[in-house]
């Protein structure tokens, strides 16, 4: 028998832990459909029959953030046969709220009480056969951790689904709400099935959007049942909402104490402790540095950085893969142009995806590590203050210093921000941070056309400011457009009680992250490196050339290349270098050594540095530094981008945005800086309005903002 | 009667009414926020905001803004 489990609890129940036991490495990761939430769907590992769905972590079922939004439209639209509601058994009070509204939305109900080893380890007490009967459910206990108890509760979510399961309130409100609800559920008989009339019912009480556009109430009706609500809400003094969650609270209240029996609870105490220091006013900042740094300097600059070089370097480099490759087909005579292809194009190509694994590896490792012992939501409390300014969240923070490193980590560290628009926001900005592969470029510029200059040291610092800078004011002007107006919603979080995280745990989630980045980045990765590797390898009769200036790419370049102009560098090598640092950003280095008749150039390109002090000049080499840092990045963070956003929509958004922001950014670089040397004409009008329409953006009021 | 957010550190009180913007009210109920319910308030963070509070046995933080919403009853030190 085929069956649908759909998996919901609380963040922090164990939930991913419970998913990863059951389904083991039948799992398929993905988005949720146009957002950045997490879709995770996974067959059962020892029935294959039954597909298990982990719905986001939630704590209740309103209709206001889009964590429940989506569980609720899955659990009506996609109707699971079960919900599987796994609750924190020492924390049973907060979780089961969620529970009771699970139960009201009419689907069968199996209550898996987790963390079992630890409530008998401090000899709490669990009731759950009196909590079954109470919530006519039933109740299974489990430790996820230790796969015990999995058994069983596949077996009884079989079982409930086999018997015929009948729905049966649970909560019985105050009769005044109770009269009302059965109102409202005789006018609503015939729109809705009769599993769902009672949530339906409840939910019109109290005035859920989402069910009140669903179900359009005739006015009449509408009015007669407001009417009763607006008369029942004076009385109380709160609003119908409020009346049910405290009466769902109460319920829970009443009987928590029969069913449940905690000692004090020693992990607390250790928590306390730990928080003494690692969250200490004088400490906690400075902690936070070195922690920053550590992970910085293991993922980035040492043990994932040297893995990294490896790859790219031995595996991918001249005498590894690519050469072995060569030899053989050249040994057996293939065309040239397909040794091309398949050298150039596919090797590399998979050569830069594969070369960012060791780096990710380890980032998500760290993070991992940071995000399950439970330091991580410290963090959006040690540094909420900092980044609420700016409307970004605490833990922006690890994107944009991940991205220091290569923008693909810093893209996916986004991952951890907790909400929706600040997410989409950091993926959409962290790339703003010079990566390891634009330091070339940043060398050089300064190198070429700055050299000898008292302000040649600036350069690269200029370059790391700057993407700070457009990281906030992205941030800002961003959130003032509709697409990123989100509800006004408080930021109140828990903080879990620390804990050792698990080896198995961390193993999957950084497989099953390394698994899905290598499916959805490397097909765009490798599909982008082949054609332009075809571009600039391949002239228009088709045939391939060696000279550069022939190819194509050169072509498109002098083509586009009075797009640039108004930047101060409209010559097409400047335009093709800045394509080819699309494939990987140390091309545009290694493009304009090509370009200027070297074969091959070092990493600075120290060669042709008199060469480009001819076709630029200080500002506009700078305006092009800073199109080249800001502008859409590598292939691999666009396809890293498009993983993250699960939409192809605000990819091209996001790719959009980076782009324009950088023509807009060195437009006003270049023309302002003219105008310093006294050069005034069309171009500088368009770059003082340019300057104006962003100012402008940076400091129009918020519309969508609603105070609180 | 006080706002959460200006409740000393280190005490406790009890939470007498939920106010706010519909989203943010819910919010704050749906943690467990109800009136009734007994917080302590723990500590604030390094840079004086926001602010750890204790409710039923689990460590919440909130912003003090938001806690501006929650209306509450100081309970006198035992």
């Amino acid at each position: 028998m085929k069956l649908k489990i759909a998996l919901v609890g609380n963040p922090n129940s164990g939930k991913t832990t419970l998913f990863n036991s059951l389904t083991g490495n039948n799992q398929h990761i993905g988005n949720w459909p146009g957002v950045t939430v997490e879709k995770k769907e996974g067959l059962v590992r020892t029935n294959k029959d039954i597909t298990i769905i982990d719905l986001p972590g939630i704590y209740s079922l309103s209709p206001y953030s889009l964590e429940e939004v989506i569980s609720r439209d899955y659990i009506f639209n996609e109707k699971p046969d079960v919900i599987i509601n796994i609750i924190d058994g020492s924390n049973l009070e907060r979780n089961l709220y969620l529970t009771l509204q699970l139960i009201e939305t009419g689907v069968p109900v199996v209550l898996a009480i987790n963390m079992m080893d630890v409530i008998a380890k401090n000899k709490d007490v669990i009731k759950s056969e009196s909590i079954a009967k109470l919530l006519n459910c039933p109740v299974v206990e489990i430790t996820a951790l230790k796969s015990v108890g999995l058994e069983e509760l596949i077996t009884k979510s079989i079982d409930l689904v086999n018997k015929g399961y009948k729905y049966r309130p649970v909560v019985w409100y105050k009769e005044r709400i109770e009269n009302i609800v059965s109102i409202i559920s005789e006018k609503i008989k015939p729109k809705v099935e009769q599993e769902r009339l009672r949530w339906y019912a409840l939910k019109i009480f109290e005035k859920d959007e989402k069910v009140l556009e669903d179900i359009k109430l005739d006015s009449k009706d509408k009015d007669e049942i407001f009417n009763l609500i607006n008369l029942y809400e004076k009385e109380m003094d709160d609003d119908s909402e409020s009346i049910l969650t405290t009466e769902r609270y109460n319920y829970i209240n009443r009987f928590i104490e029969k069913v449940y029996f905690k000692n004090k609870i020693k992990a607390q105490s250790i928590t306390h402790k730990i928080d003494k220091v690692l969250t200490n006013k004088y400490l906690a900042l400075p902690i936070f540095v070195l922690i920053i740094f550590l992970v910085y300097y293991l993922s980035i600059s040492t043990i994932g950085g040297l893995l990294t070089d490896y790859v790219n370097d031995t595996i991918f480099g001249d005498n590894g893969l690519p050469g072995l490759v060569t030899g053989w087909l050249e040994s057996i005579n293939a065309w040239p142009w397909l040794i091309g292809v398949i050298v150039e194009g596919i090797i590399g190509g998979v050569g830069a995806v594969l070369g960012f694994l060791p780096q990710m590896f380890v980032l998500f490792l760290l993070l991992g590590i940071l995000e399950e012992s439970g330091y991580m939501a410290r963090i959006a409390f040690i540094l909420d203050r900092i980044f609420r300014r700016f409307g970004l969240s605490g833990k922006a923070f690890f994107p944009m210093l991940m991205s220091t490193g290569c923008a693909v980590p810093g893209v996916m560290a986004a991952r951890t921000i907790e909400e929706e628009n600040n997410r989409k926001v950091m993926i959409m900005t962290t790339t703003f941070m010079p990566c390891g592969a634009k330091l070339p470029i940043i060398a050089l510029i300064a190198g070429a056309l700055f050299r000898g200059s008292p302000i040649q040291w600036l350069i690269a610092p200029s370059a790391y400011l700057l993407g700070i800078l457009m990281i906030i004011i992205s941030s800002i002007i961003l959130k003032k457009f509709k697409g990123f107006a989100g509800k006004a919603s408080p930021f109140i979080m828990e903080l879990p009680d620390y804990h050792l995280p698990s080896v198995k745990g961390l193993g999957f989630t950084v497989y099953h992250k390394l698994k899905s980045f290598i499916k959805k980045a490397g097909t765009i990765i490798l599909l982008a490196a082949v054609i332009i590797w075809f571009l600039s390898n391949f002239s228009w009769s088709f045939t391939l050339t060696s000279n550069a200036e022939e190819s194509i790419l050169a072509s498109i370049g002098k083509l586009i290349d009075v797009v640039f102009t108004p930047l101060g560098w409209g010559n097409w090598k400047a335009a093709v270098a800045t394509f080819t640092g699309l494939v990987a950003k140390e091309n545009v280095v290694s493009t304009f050594g090509v370009l200027y008749g070297f074969a091959e150039v070092g990493e600075s390109g120290a060669e042709i540095w008199t060469l480009l002090a001819v076709d630029f000049t200080a500002l506009s080499s700078y305006s092009f530094l800073v199109f080249n840092l800001i502008c859409a990045p590598c292939f691999a963070a666009i396809g890293t981008i498009r993983r993250e956003m699960g939409s192809r929509k605000w990819t091209w958004f996001a790719v959009g945005y980076q782009t324009l922001l950088a023509y807009v950014l060195s437009l006003i670089i270049y023309q302002i800086g003219m105008m310093f040397t006294g050069v005034f004409n069309v171009g500088s009008v368009f770059g003082i309005i340019a300057l104006v329409i962003l100012i402008y953006l940076i400091f129009r009021p918020n519309k969508f903002l609603i105070k609180s | 009667m006080n706002t959460l957010d200006k409740v000393k550190i280190g005490s406790d009180c009890i939470i007498q009414k939920v106010s706010g913007e519909r989203p943010i009210k819910r919010r704050l109920m749906d943690m467990g926020l109800i009136p009734g319910t007994r917080v302590h308030v723990r500590k604030l963070a390094p840079l004086g905001d926001p602010m750890e509070i204790m409710v039923k046995g689990i460590e919440l933080t909130l912003r003090k803004a938001d806690a501006f919403n929650i209306i509450v009853e100081e309970v006198a030190e035992e």
